[in-house]
């Protein structure tokens, strides 16, 4: 087990190295001149030379990024026209909204965090859930009602649910705030009030790829040998479904999830759009439409991160559930 | 146990009477299983009756579809009740368990009747220790049983099926294990609460030729053991031969011949019979003369053929004009005391083409 978790870190490292050196190649390979971003007037050559010595543009490649890199490891001295002291994680500065790249993640990355992490505890449970309930009522009207709603989700958009959320329980009932983010920390109860359409709105989509996948799963499980052994062994039904059922028909979930949950962390634009809420995918759309590139680079750079790490999670969870996973 | 037909006046010909007075444990009377499809009614059982006393083995015999593993599914109460309608008695230690509800069967599934599965990895859960599968066994029919008493029933009986360091293979997983040794696991798993009635679904086809003779002497062993009724499920007429004291044989969810082992084997009367007989391989003869395959396939269960289901590949079924074809043939007497068979050919007429056809043929020699 232990040898199987070094191997998984060690792999999602070496992604992780792949897709930095690929996201620090874009400032090269763009046809946008880094520069002229963070000299939006009166630039003559002089001033433009000094903002590229002082952005080490001048320097080699690879020292450029292992700058960039040592940077997030240890941080370090950006000059004083941006800002100077950069302390670890140091992600560069933003001429466009003049602070350190980080400062603006620091900001965003908790309302991305907020909307995502509760959002898909409901869209796994709701959508396992039903799943499961209409794979063992199949071809009752539960299972056409599960059936019906899921499809429903699954052929809506958010920005239509996201506005007749708003206009029902914001605009016409006013049971809810106008959605905006509140730290946890600060008020537990205002930032589930603020964030909660989004959650409803997002776990509607989500849940309906959820349903149909796990009562395809389910049923395909329930049909198997070892659910007759079970109800051979005269197990009571919960056990069958719950204990041995389940666990079976699960993994391919996970692995929807994982993939889900990493992309999701990276920024949900359409739900941070619809809802007015600044997360991490506005920071990015932003910072593409201004050419922002320190800021994309740390955008694509954490929404990475996510995406590994979520591979990571779904394979150590591969493991737990499957000991047959862990001899590979 | 061969004896004479007592008390029992013919109303009922279909149960041989020996077993009639040794009181037996499971009795099957006129089961019938049907299955609504969108393709329609499938007859997978239609009106078969049989009984297994303790300490005796009954054979099932037939091609797959015959019939033979939804038979000991109904028994076990295994069929989802939505899509299968079941009638007839099932009577298991006296109680009837067609019609019972659910929740009652389950209690006895298990604990007074197992199973053993045709093929232990698909049958073991992939995920659970194999131990952990038996001590679950145990423990859903003891449940003021604490985990470590489970564990150690579930080692014992591990040992008890002759698997060697039972206590390390507790904690392994089904993948972990061999063929021969999974289908022992699952053995153990059946066994764990001393049932009165196994029932084992082909338990050696998925196992190679060496392994099969171990697993069957294990169940020979067990049953003398535990003194359990065991119906061994197979297609494979030597391994009747081994095991079993009587035989019921299958077709098209029809019974068509039962008996002793003896009878069916030595004289049988059904040329259904005759055929499975001729299609088994033997190690003397030339398999080009010796193995003689039944023509055609199995019948639908959907659309049997009219009459005698089998007269669409019996070579007889012109001698008696249309009663193949137009009548069913009912289970009777077939000479001697408890042979029963369903055939509209004569006695006589069955005496001499067995002798003239089969009896010299393959292992029937």
């Amino acid at each position: 087990m232990a040898r199987f978790l070094v191997r998984r870190l060690l792999s999602a490292a070496l992604t992780l190295f792949a897709v930095s050196v690929l996201s620090f190649l874009m400032f090269f390979a763009l046809p946008r001149d880094p520069v002229s971003g963070m000299c939006p007037k009166n630039c003559n050559p002089e001033r433009l030379e000094r903002v590229r010595q002082e952005l080490g543009l001048r320097d080699p490649l690879v020292s450029q990024y292992a700058g960039y890199m040592k940077g997030i490891v240890t941080g370090r001295d950006l000059g004083s026209a941006q800002g100077g002291r950069c302390d670890a994680p140091c992600l560069g500065w933003s001429y466009v909204s003049n602070e350190a790249v980080s400062d603006t993640i620091a900001r965003v990355l908790p309302v991305t965090l907020s909307i995502v992490i509760p959002a898909a505890i409901l869209w796994l449970l709701l959508g396992v859930g039903l799943g499961m309930v209409s794979a063992l009522r199949r071809g009752t009207w539960l299972d056409r009602a599960a059936i019906g709603f899921s499809l429903t989700g699954a052929s809506l958009q958010l920005y239509f649910v996201g506005a007749v959320l708003l206009i029902v329980f914001v605009y016409n009932l006013r049971l809810l705030p106008v959605p905006n983010y509140t730290s946890f920390f600060d008020d537990p109860l205002r930032w589930a009030s603020g964030l909660v359409l989004a959650w409803v709105a997002l776990a509607f989509l989500f849940s309906a790829i959820y349903a149909r996948l796990s009562r395809a799963q389910m049923l395909e499980t329930l049909s198997e040998d070892f659910v007759r052994t079970a109800r051979a062994k005269g197990l009571a039904k919960p056990k069958v479904y719950g204990r041995h059922a389940l666990r079976a028909a699960i993994t391919p979930v996970v692995t929807i999830a994982g993939l889900d949950v990493g992309g999701a962390l990276g920024g949900t634009v359409i739900t941070e759009t619809t809802f007015g809420l600044n997360g991490m995918g506005r920071t990015a759309v932003d910072a593409v439409r201004s050419g922002d590139l320190p800021t994309i680079m740390a955008t694509v750079l954490i929404a990475a991160v996510f995406v590994v790490l979520a591979n990571v999670v779904v394979d150590l969870l591969y493991a737990a559930i499957d000991p047959r996973v862990r001899l590979g | 146990m061969d004896g004479p037909e007592a008390a029992r006046s013919d109303d009922r010909p279909d149960l041989p009477a020996q077993r009639a007075a040794a009181d037996p444990y499971l009795r099957v009377d006129d089961l019938r299983v049907r299955f609504d499809t969108p393709d329609g009614v499938v007859r997978a059982v239609d009106g078969v009756s049989f009984a297994v006393a303790r300490g005796r083995t009954l054979g099932i015999v037939g091609e797959s579809g015959s019939g033979k593993s939804v038979t000991s599914l109904a028994v076990l109460g295994l069929h989802d009740a939505r899509r299968a309608t079941i009638t007839g008695e099932i009577s298991v230690g006296g109680r009837q368990l067609v019609g019972l509800p659910d929740e009652e069967v389950r209690r006895l599934r298990g604990r007074d009747m197992a199973m053993i599965f045709q093929d232990p990895l698909s049958a073991l859960h992939p995920y659970y220790t194999v131990g952990r599968q038996i001590a679950e066994a145990y423990r859903v029919h003891h449940p003021r049983a604490g985990k470590r008493e489970a564990r150690s029933r579930a080692v014992d009986m591990l040992g008890r099926v002759g698997i060697p360091q039972p206590a390390r293979r507790f904690d392994q997983y089904p993948h972990e294990f061999s063929g021969g040794m999974r289908q022992r696991a699952m053995i153990a798993m059946a066994l764990v609460n001393d049932p009165d009635l196994l029932i084992a679904d082909e338990p050696t086809t998925a196992l190679d030729v060496t392994v099969q003779a171990q697993i069957l002497d294990l169940l020979a062993d067990l049953q003398e053991e535990f003194h359990s009724a065991i119906i061994l499920i197979t297609h494979d007429l030597g391994v009747v031969a081994q095991v079993a004291d009587e035989v019921l044989v299958m077709y098209g969810g029809r019974a068509v011949e039962h008996g002793s082992v003896e009878q069916v084997l030595r004289s049988p009367q059904h040329p259904y019979t005759w055929g499975l007989l001729s299609s088994v391989p033997s190690l003397h003869g030339d398999a080009d003369t010796d193995l003689v395959p039944i023509p055609g396939s199995p019948p639908s269960l959907i659309n049997l053929p009219a009459g005698c289901a089998f007269h669409p590949r019996c070579r007889y079924a012109g001698r008696n004009g249309d009663r193949s074809r137009t009548e069913v043939p009912v289970l009777a007497p077939a000479g001697r005391p408890g042979h029963l068979v369903a055939c509209h050919l004569s006695a006589e007429d069955r005496d001499r083409l067995y002798r003239e056809d089969v009896a010299q043929v393959g292992v029937a020699r």
